[in-house]
């Protein structure tokens, strides 16, 4: 493990909320660092619906969700944000000094003055196929990631779904695996084009097989599969036999890790003060989709306005010597200067 | 305005009206069907308000789109009448239509 990084504030999740956090805070001298699972910025924005337009972003009539997000990365540029992504915070405690210490399943660590969960919906997290009894398999037979090649080399992997996962890792493993069968519920992919030429290509060669159908139930004991029981187009069941199962269904949304940090929580909600947005936990703030309050409504604007006024009681903790002095953008030469327009 | 019947796993049926412009999927949510979740709120970007379409309307409402057909990939036991349901606008041409809901939303 590496040595901790130290900086002012650590944010958990980089979605709209977390974004704008950055820019509050970066106005107020508070640096940050920001951890998402995801490999780009953007949150529910970003991996649900980047196409899609919002209509209710104050001063925009009609903005994309991906053009809002890239909107505020080049917002927060002054402030240099550090991103760390395809990352989970698995822990957060306080440390004898006061400070908070979080960890990422990545293994890095941060050591911070305050935490600020913009969560959101929670961690995306890969979806479970629909196969009763899966769970006795996960984590020996059946994996939603590979960690390691090598956990599959000389085995018989059945890789499940349609898209760019599915395939890379049908090419991915080719080589190392035992032998390869390809999964999906119709001929059609939604794979990168040519990956699925690169699949095609393997399939008439012989070193990978294509099975057209829906996984009807795993057969196996002591958590290690031998067969899946499949149903194909035309409504007959066949067994494919396997060692390893890799199914591809999407990511959801659960809370994840956030539920272990000792954080009050209300229907897997962070309840929070209105004036301060903390957490049951003094220096631990919630702001955006996962904090819940009277009156609360999970809105995108009601995020920034939370990431506004948390910043002020962040910045008591930062720089408890000093006295806030508040300021506009449009007229304080000193906020101009952080922002590079002076 | 049209008329939807949805059909829940355990057989009870839900009759409702549905405006027209909306989706079956919000009709559904509006009159607390259960069974259709919706999580994404009708971005085609779920797969949990799947249902399942009954002759003679598969026809009327057609094949689901490229991007609808790609996001059933991540549904629950899908059939050949299998659509999601925010992509289903509503309009008199599918008054009458019945739907069926599946045990599960993945
Ligand atoms: C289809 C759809 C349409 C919408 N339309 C609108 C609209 O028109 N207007 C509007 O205002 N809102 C809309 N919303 C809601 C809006 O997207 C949310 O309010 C907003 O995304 C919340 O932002 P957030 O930053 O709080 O959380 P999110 O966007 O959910 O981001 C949270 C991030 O935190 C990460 N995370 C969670 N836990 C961890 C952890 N332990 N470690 C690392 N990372 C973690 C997640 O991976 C995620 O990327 C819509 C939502 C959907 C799904
Ligand atoms: S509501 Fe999410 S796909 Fe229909």
């Amino acid at each position: 493990m590496s040595a901790p990084i130290e900086t002012d504030v650590v944010i958990v999740g980089a979605g709209p909320v977390g974004l704008f956090s950055v820019f509050e805070l970066g106005l107020n001298d508070i640096s940050c660092h920001l951890v998402d699972i995801l490999d780009r910025p953007g949150g529910q924005c970003a991996e649900l619906y980047p196409e899609k337009p919002i209509y209710d972003i104050p001063g925009y009539p009609e903005i994309t969700a991906q053009g809002l997000i890239d909107k505020l990365m080049e917002q927060i540029k002054p402030f240099n944000p550090t991103f760390h992504f395809s990352q989970m915070v698995e822990s957060l405690e306080r440390l004898p000094d006061g400070r908070f210490g979080l960890t990422t399943d990545a293994g890095t660590t941060f050591r911070c003055k305050a935490v600020v969960i913009a969560a959101g919906g929670g961690s995306f997290q890969p979806k479970r196929p629909p196969v009763a009894g899966i769970e006795a398999y996960e984590g020996t037979s059946v994996h939603y990631a590979v960690r390691r090649m090598d956990d599959f080399r000389g085995q018989d992997v059945l890789i499940v779904g349609g898209g760019d996962s599915a395939l890379d890792w049908v090419l991915n493993l080719q080589p190392v695996a035992k032998s390869i069968t390809l999964l999906h519920r119709r001929d059609d992919f939604r794979a990168a084009p040519h990956s699925v030429d690169q699949m095609r290509a393997l399939v008439a060669d012989g070193k990978v097989s294509l099975v057209i159908g829906q996984v009807q139930s795993l057969k196996g004991d002591n958590g290690q599969v031998t067969a899946a029981v499949v149903k194909d187009k035309d409504n007959n069941e066949l067994e494919i036999a396997c060692t390893k199962v890799l199914p591809f269904f999407g990511l959801t949304m659960k809370l994840g890790p956030v539920a272990n940090w000792g954080i009050n929580l209300e229907e897997n909600l962070i309840p929070v003060d209105t004036a301060r947005f903390e957490t049951s936990e003094p220096g631990i703030f919630a702001i955006g989709d996962i904090n819940t309050y009277p009156g609360k409504i999970k809105l995108i604007l009601c995020g920034f306005h939370e990431a506004a006024l948390m910043t002020q009681a962040v910045y008591k903790i930062v720089y408890p010597e000093k006295r806030h002095v508040f300021q506009y953008t449009t007229s304080s030469s000193s906020l101009q200067k952080k922002l590079g327009v002076l | 305005m049209a008329k939807i019947t949805y059909i829940t796993a355990d057989g009870t049926t839900y009759e409702v009206d549905a405006e027209d412009g909306s989706t079956v999927m919000e009709a559904a949510i509006h009159n607390q069907v259960p069974g259709i979740e919706a999580e994404c709120g009708g971005a085609c970007a779920c797969a949990t308000c799947h249902v399942y379409v009954e002759e003679p309307w598969t026809e009327i409402v057609g094949p689901p789109q490229p991007m609808e057909e790609d996001m059933l990939d991540f549904g629950y036991d899908v059939r050949p009448n299998s659509r999601l349901s925010c992509q289903i606008r509503v309009s008199a041409a599918i008054d009458g239509m019945i739907v069926r809901v599946p045990d599960r939303q993945g």
